[in-house]
């Protein structure tokens, strides 16, 4: 519970608080993203633990002043681990009345509204739909509502610079950044820092919006409207280096990470699509190692070149949303076929069709497990937060090249835009990623033959222009063994039945599936996620115990094939509740009953956000009390 | 290659083990025949060429050539020889296409690949029929063709191989003839030397399906009056007599008989392979009955090919930072700080 501890140098008390959350929210032109950004940075440095979530409006400006132009940019900051930007919000940061309309409903009774006064005009009050204002209507008397005339106070910080009009008023974000700064204690250093480097060409700009940083800060501590500032202590973290990542990053590097581990170089074919493109725009940056990057003509020949580059003894890859993965899923089918390496990311967004392209949804499991024609087993892997996205590229690119296949990384919206602390690792600590081009033909008489298995089931990867080894692939059923064009009903059985044995496989070479909160006995419940999920499950499993109820959580980072000990896990359950929650209509769910054939039953919500951690407490409580009540 | 060194490679050398299925008497047999020659020619190892196809009757060819190969997928050769040629190692690439392939479902590839420049040679067996998939009409069908699918005659206007590689900005277009093996070998061969993207639209017969639709330009005895072989720098003549030709009139060119009208072989055009893309434009619009279809190198010009500027900017990347950078750096990006033993923050 709160300590008090008065320290302020304004005299004003510091409340301790064990963790807060923020959200900045105003028109997409406001520069909230950036705003989020910064204290997101301040706040890992000070030394706590983050998890932050952007919210982008689907319009790319959508007219000013209106609900759907909001942008907004959520984190939570915290004294201990945390996994989650946070269910309700404890301060908003709202630029204009639309920022208040839109997320209002988020905070938490008694939360703090700090609001940018001069942006309540009556036309954009009239553009958010309110008759009155509800800064002064008492429309908002259950919140600790400050008005603060944001753009006027700008204009007066950078007067002396020259500095007017537009140009003036655009540093306002910096402001509230600043009042929010001083607020949660949090340190100046970094965002001068930050201010320094990007406006570095502009000594104007870099001066007016470091004026108006520092004034935010000090009205904080000199004005009457705030009565206190809060402090969230540090985090205690495992020793060593740390930076923020965001999934897309993370993943860009994890390829970088697996071409130089693998000595083969890296060719990324991609079209642009949201949530996707970032990884795009990273991976262009890293020429510098060997890095090849290809915006096609369309998502089908973005993975057709990736193809192609792979057939040359690249690491091929590509990634998109669930719409370009509709498109690319033939080319998946040939990759199948010619059991080649190829590296495919879906970022996940809401479906169907365009469906919420901003917005965060898992429903496209199925699709990668089964959107294709034919039986066309590929793995799939899904990364459970920003920082696992490095990880799972790199075994991703292991899979691939150990067992000559293509591999899915099913990411999600929320991963990909979220950024969280990670503690980088050594180059050094990393395993090489072993691979073998094959320079002499494999079968009698100077033969080459392709698909010759070696214990992987895996084929052998002959590199073009390597004298001898001359082969043709192609998607037409092959012969065993030759890869001869074959239409024998034999042979088609036998080799549809070798590539799912093949993906089978995998399960001897990735990691067992571990157990949190495991009891000697098995709990009463068993929640098991996947994906963007992973901090709202673990942090609903620790209120969960802290209620007094015996609850254990897996969350699966390999779906296909699934985790060797997962039957195992599972039949410790059986009888006992086991939960699915996924943001989707039970996709995992039903894979899950239909490969174990256990009770396990959905908690589902498919609405373009995050589970609220409340929701899966309020959902295994209500269930365990039920239960309770009835015995 | 001199005539008289003898030459390192032989047809032989480049045929695979496999039984050629195309149906007796398809054009497609005398372009695979064509191509091994040229391949003998050129006098690079087998093991040095790739060729990629997409799905048709032609696009069984890289199952029948002894080198590296790849059937793909409908329409997207073009795409996946993209990705394979701007990717080490550097092939000698082939593309085999055809009408249906390149020119409907895989339309988009074709013109952004050919925009780019990418090294390789497409041929794009035109038959104005699809034949897989047992006559259907195509989009090089004319108006009024009567197939499975349009038994009330095709409501759709052609499209035009070479104005659309024009049209893209390709820096090698030609066209060719199946049964005028002499002409085959030769601008097949020109466009495998060309650096950059080379099309080259192959007038092929499909017997069972289009039996004759280019007869025009195939059949020996009429096609010197239909087809113009143009070659750079010389006078478009065509004829028997070799004594029609084209003559531009305005902004139009237009067929005449020399010696009529007061018509000079000075009046004829000469062809210039390195014109500006307009001029060619017009060459590859002139299409039979109404006038004689040229064939030959239409356009062969020089740009920088797409694959050498993705490497280029690669290596210039890398000696920007005087080698390949750190790995251990990239990971670290621009801003860390550090938690020590006891979990505690201290700063950067
Ligand atoms: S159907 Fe036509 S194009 Fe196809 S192989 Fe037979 S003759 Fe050739």
């Amino acid at each position: 519970m709160p300590l008090e501890t008065p320290v302020d140098p304004s005299g004003k008390p510091i409340t301790d608080v064990p963790n807060a959350t923020i959200r900045f929210a105003g028109d997409s032109g406001d520069g909230m993203q950036l705003t989020g950004v910064q204290f997101t940075n301040s706040s890992a440095i000070f030394g706590n633990d983050v998890s932050t979530m952007p919210d982008f409006p689907a319009e790319i400006r959508a007219p000013a002043g209106t609900v759907y132009g909001v942008s907004g940019f959520q984190l939570q900051f915290s004294s201990s681990d945390i996994y989650t930007p946070g269910d309700e919000v404890d301060t908003l940061v709202a630029m204009n009345p639309a920022a208040l309309k839109v997320n209002l409903s988020d905070l938490r009774p008694g939360g703090i509204i700090i609001a940018n006064e001069d942006g309540f005009t009556p036309q954009n009050l009239k553009l958010a739909g309110y008759e009155e204002n509800p800064l002064t209507d008492g429309s908002l008397d259950k919140y600790r509502v400050h008005p603060i005339p944001m753009t006027q106070a700008s204009l007066r910080a950078v007067e002396e610079l020259g500095v007017i009009g537009k140009d003036a008023a655009r540093c306002k974000n910096f402001f509230a950044l600043g009042v929010v700064c001083w607020l949660y204690g949090r340190p100046l250093t970094p965002i001068l820092t930050f201010i320094q480097n990007k406006f570095a060409k502009n000594e104007t700009i870099r001066e007016a919006n470091t004026k108006v940083l520092k004034a935010g800060f000090y009205l904080g501590e000199t004005q009457e409207l705030f009565d206190r500032s809060y402090r969230v202590p540090k985090a205690k973290l495992p020793p060593g280096t740390y930076r923020e990542i965001h999934g897309n990053e993370a993943i860009a590097l994890g390829l970088v990470a697996a071409s130089e581990l693998s000595n083969k170089s890296l060719f990324y074919g991609s079209y642009p699509i949201t949530p996707a493109s970032d990884i795009l725009h990273e991976l262009a940056k890293h020429k510098a190692f060997g890095v090849q990057t290809f915006q096609a003509e369309d998502e089908i020949a973005a993975i057709c070149a990736a193809l192609g580059a792979s057939f040359g003894g690249a690491i091929g890859m590509t990634a998109s949303a669930g719409p370009g993965i509709a498109l690319k899923s033939e080319a998946m089918g040939l990759a199948v076929m010619m059991e080649l390496p190829l590296i495919v990311v879906n970022v996940q967004r809401g479906g169907p069709s365009t469906g919420l392209p901003t917005k965060v949804e898992q429903a496209d499991l199925m699709q990668v497990m089964y959107g294709r024609n034919g039986e066309c087993p590929i793995p799939v892997l899904a990364p459970r937060s920003a920082a696992d996205c490095f990880d799972m590229a790199i075994m991703a690119t292991r899979i691939a090249l150990r067992y000559m296949t293509p591999v899915v990384i099913l990411s999600d919206g929320f991963i990909a835009n979220s950024a969280e602390p990670w503690l980088i690792p050594s180059v050094s600590d990393m395993e090489p990623i072993k691979v073998e081009h094959p320079q002499e033909p494999n079968g009698e008489d100077d033969e080459f033959l392709p698909y010759l298995r070696d214990e992987n089931l895996s084929r052998p990867w002959a590199l073009p222009g390597t004298p001898k080894l001359m082969h043709r692939l192609g998607g037409l059923e092959k012969k065993d063994v030759t890869g001869a064009v074959n239409y024998e009903p034999a042979n088609h059985q036998k080799m549809v039945n070798m590539r799912q044995a093949k993906v089978n496989k995998i399960a001897e070479f990735v990691p067992e599936q571990t157990i949190y909160n495991e009891t000697d006995e098995a709990a009463d419940v068993l929640l098991i996620g996947w994906g963007g999920t992973y901090g709202a499950i673990r942090e609903a499993n620790r209120l969960l115990i802290e209620m007094g109820h015996k609850v254990s959580n897996i969350h699966i980072r390999y779906i296909h094939p699934f985790p060797r000990n997962l039957g195992e896990i599972l039949e410790r359950y059986r009888g006992k509740h086991i939960i699915v929650p996924e943001l989707n209509n039970g996709q995992l769910l039903r894979l899950i009953r239909a490969e174990y054939l256990v009770n396990a039953r959905g908690l589902n919500k498919v609405q373009g956000k995050p589970f609220m951690v409340s929701e899966i407490v309020e959902f295994v409580d209500n269930l365990l009390t039920k239960e309770k009540k009835n015995a | 290659m001199s005539a008289t060194e003898s030459p390192k490679y032989t047809v032989k050398d480049f045929a695979s083990d496999q039984d050629v299925r195309w149906c007796p008497g398809c054009g497609d047999y005398s372009v695979l025949a064509a191509v091994k020659k040229v391949l003998v020619n050129l006098g690079i190892a087998p093991e040095q060429y790739a060729f990629i196809s997409g799905i048709g009757c032609s696009s069984r060819f890289p199952y029948y050539m002894n080198t590296y190969g790849m059937h793909s997928i409908h329409g997207r050769a073009l795409a996946v020889a993209t990705g394979f040629k701007v990717a080490p190692p550097d092939m000698q690439t082939v593309v085999i296409t055809g009408d249906g392939d390149a020119l409907s479902i895989g339309g988009n590839h074709t013109i952004h690949a050919l925009r780019r420049n990418v090294d390789f040679t497409v041929l794009l067996f035109n038959n104005e029929i699809y034949g897989l998939t047992k006559g259907q009409y195509s989009p090089t069908s004319p108006i009024g063709k009567k197939t499975k699918s349009s038994p009330y005659g095709s409501l759709d206007q052609p499209l035009n191989p070479l104005a659309i590689a024009l049209a893209a900005e390709a820096s090698f277009v030609a066209r060719t003839v199946d049964m005028h093996p002499k002409h085959l070998q030769e601008t097949i061969e020109r466009a495998m030397r060309h650096k950059g993207s080379s099309f080259v639209e192959i007038y092929q017969n499909c017997n069972i399906f289009n039996d004759g639709a280019m007869a025009h330009a195939q059949d020996r005895k009429v096609r010197a009056d239909n087809v113009v072989e143009i070659k750079h720098g010389e006078p478009m003549v065509y004829g028997k007599e070799l004594n029609k030709g084209l003559m531009r009139k305005g902004r139009d060119v237009i067929p005449v008989t020399i010696g009529e009208n007061g018509v000079t072989m000075d009046d004829i055009v000469r062809h210039d392979e390195h014109a500006p893309v307009g001029i060619h434009a017009q060459l590859a619009r002139l299409k039979y009955p109404a006038f004689p279809e040229p064939i030959g190198v239409i356009r062969a010009v020089e740009r920088p090919t797409y694959n050498d500027l993705v490497n280029d900017q690669v290596a210039d990347a890398i000696e920007a930072r005087g080698g390949r950078p750190d790995l251990q750096q990239l990971l670290n990006g621009n801003s860390t700080w550090e938690v020590n033993e006891q979990g505690e923050t201290i700063g950067r």
